[in-house]
């Protein structure tokens, strides 16, 4: 038995066998108890130490090879498992209400059982065909058999291709720069290669038009699980290239680099979100401004920057499924979620309404919920190093809340004749309420996660310490 | 020696011809047929730093991709490509930056063999060129087959660069791997929006 099998080929098998079931319960269940008990595998079983039951007793060893390379999940990436399955969970069992399950279940499984053999993979420069081959197994999801495939689902596949060769290159001329750190030409060109893999894989301005496309052709909750689910993994790989490469995380125009990409992201995602009339364009913007805080914390020093990183994965994560949910309900039982059709539908969906609001003013920072604490201490970070970058952060922020207030005006402007009522199913109900206390518990105990983040920083071998 | 050298040259000016046809076929027969030949290509530049059996993976997972696309393409009902809307259409154009890209191919190759010593001169230009071309294709169409073409094209020549660079066989199996995905993402696309059409 090794920590690859359970983590990856596990959810592979399982995800696989799953294309064959046909209802959304089975689905949802199958889903669910599947990262359920991975979830809490990676939280009890230890990795390379023997695990006792009386006299017999098992080692789950943390190395698996194939082809001669090793994909190995060592104690240190465990909390990592933790949170990724966790939040997983979340989305398989909200899935049903929103009557994705079916697509979600196996294709989500075999698509996050992918991305850890792509944090496993050693060398992690490999990493970047195991995310190609998630992407691949992303399109069917998106673009379901009913549906005729349009041009978000065709730029995030040419986009996202485009950005494997140029890291695996840049891997290549990384190892030659290592080498010979005195050639500036060889360094130049690396960092290229990789800003530009980079770019491309996170969506990075202004190579993010394809997700607000998709936002408006797809469903709105299996957007939302990629939007959490591929920014996350790739920035474990930025951080590992960062973690490995001594020239990388040491020069200056790399982290002015990131600094800057990340502050484009959040302004003019915040910015466009302010103006969009469209629910679903407003939720790709504000994932993209999310994207954008993680690259902004990776330019802080290490020491204040990865702390802040790992305190945004699981806010993110549980914000997105909230939103992404209510945006289901509500895209459900409307033709479209553009501000005229949603109009006034507080009245009627009230909590997915209330769900949608929270959810977008814990992006932009909102005191007492999750994206407040992490959103704080980034900008804290921020403006210990530039005020001016610290105004322009603010400056996002306020496009963020200006697009949450928005929503939260054209949710609730209802005909007056219009009566109270709650049209969500229980199921729904129960989701939405998770997800809308999860936020607060957050907001008001950020440590909660402790236990689990503190670890996380034990990943990396030189960014940690 | 010389010999080897030859036969990279006259498989370069093949690479030239198919991709060249990549760009401007009408009928998808004619697109398959270059693409096929394209790998046959890839195939023999790769084999210059790869193992046959290797290199061989590499020819046998894009014809699969380019099988996959043809058999899914003889099930469907005759369509007639739709015109696009916003791209250039006129095939003297086309012709045009085929030779823009085959110039700057042979402009870069020689940096790139610097980088890279040992690569070779015809591998470099190969490389560069299917690469070029692809994105060409990619930045002229917004038809499905014509996307998964560029896409293929374009990890074609990156293919024949990286080959020189990297020979694990981890890589060469999980490249197979995404030209074969490639194809079946295409052929799914192909197969769902001639569906939804023919509702």
């Amino acid at each position: 038995m090794s920590a690859p099998f359970i983590w990856i080929f596990l959810p592979l098998i399982i995800g696989g066998l799953s294309l064959f079931i046909t209802r959304e319960r089975l689905a949802t269940i199958v889903g669910g108890v599947t990262a359920i008990l991975l979830t809490g595998a990676a939280l009890i079983v230890p990795i390379d130490e023997a695990l006792g039951f009386g006299s017999f007793s098992i080692k789950v060893a943390s190395s698996f090879q194939i082809l001669g390379r090793n994909l190995t999940l060592d104690a240190a990436e465990a909390p990592l498992l933790t949170i990724l399955f966790g939040v997983a969970a979340l989305w398989f069992i909200g899935a049903e209400s929103v009557g994705v399950a079916r697509r979600l279940t196996p294709f989500g499984l075999i698509i996050i059982s992918l991305l850890v053999a792509s944090i496993a993979v050693q060398p992690f420069l490999y990493a970047a065909l195991l995310i190609e081959l998630a992407i691949l197994v992303a399109v069917p999801l998106l673009s379901p058999l009913d549906q005729i495939p349009g041009r978000g689902v065709i730029r995030f596949l040419i986009y996202q291709t485009l950005g494997m060769p140029f890291i695996l290159i840049a891997g290549w001329l990384s190892a030659g720069v290592e080498a010979s750190p005195g050639d500036l030409a060889l360094t130049i060109q690396s960092t290229m290669m990789l800003g530009l893999g980079f770019a491309f894989l996170l969506a990075v301005f202004p190579l993010y038009n394809w997700i607000p496309l998709l936002m408006e052709e797809s469903s709105p909750y299996i957007v939302g699980f990629l939007l959490w689910l591929l920014p996350t993994v790739t920035s474990i790989l930025v951080m590992s290239f960062l973690d490995r490469y001594v020239w990388l995380r040491t020069s200056a125009q790399v982290i002015s680099a990131l600094r800057v990409a990340g502050l484009l992201m959040i302004v003019t995602g915040g910015i466009w979100t302010a103006f969009q009339r469209h629910f679903g364009r407003m939720m790709a913007f504000a994932a993209v401004a999310e994207t954008g805080f993680i690259l902004l914390a990776l330019s802080l020093d290490p020491v204040t920057g990865l702390p802040i990183i790992f305190l945004l994965l699981i806010p993110r994560g549980l914000g997105l499924a909230l939103w992404a949910l209510s945006l289901s309900v509500l895209d459900s039982n409307t033709k479209s979620l553009h501000f005229s059709s949603v109009q006034g539908m507080a009245r009627t969906y009230p909590l997915a309404s209330a769900g949608l609001i929270l959810s977008a003013l814990s992006t932009a920072g909102f005191p007492l919920l999750a994206g407040f604490p992490p959103r704080l201490a980034l900008w804290n970070g921020l403006s210990q190093q530039s005020l001016s970058m610290a105004f322009w952060l603010l400056i996002g922020i306020l496009g963020l809340a200006a697009g949450a207030v928005r929503m939260l005006a054209v949710i609730v402007m209802a005909d007056e004749k219009t009566v109270w009522a709650s049209k969500e199913s229980w199921a729904q109900r129960g989701m939405l309420g998770i997800g809308m206390i999860g936020l607060f518990i957050l907001g008001l105990f950020p440590q909660a996660a402790n236990s689990i983040l503190d670890k996380l920083p034990l990943m990396f071998q030189h960014l940690g310490h | 020696m010389m010999i080897t050298a030859i036969v990279s040259w006259i498989v370069v000016a093949g690479l030239l011809i198919t991709s060249a046809g990549l760009l401007l076929y009408r009928d998808w027969r004619w697109g398959l047929g270059f693409l096929t030949g394209q790998y046959a290509g890839v195939f023999c530049l790769v084999l210059q730093h790869w193992p046959i059996g290797m290199a061989a993976a590499k020819l046998v997972g894009g014809w699969m991709a380019a099988a996959s696309l043809g058999m899914t393409l003889l099930n469907l009902p005759q369509q007639q490509e739709p015109i696009e809307k916003y791209w250039t259409q006129g095939r003297a154009f086309r012709l045009f930056m085929v030779g823009m890209a085959a110039l700057l191919a042979v402009a870069a190759a020689p940096r790139i063999e610097g980088v890279l010593p040992g690569m070779g001169i015809p591998v470099a230009i190969g490389g560069i060129l299917l690469t070029t071309m692809g994105l060409l294709q990619l930045g002229m169409t917004t038809q499905i087959l014509r996307v998964i073409l560029g896409l293929l094209t374009t990890l074609s020549g990156f293919e024949i660069l990286y080959a020189a660079m990297e020979g694990s066989s981890l890589v060469a199996a999980l490249l197979v791997v995404v030209n074969l995905g490639l194809g079946l993402v295409g052929a799914y696309l192909l197969t769902v929006s001639s569906e939804e059409q023919t509702e």
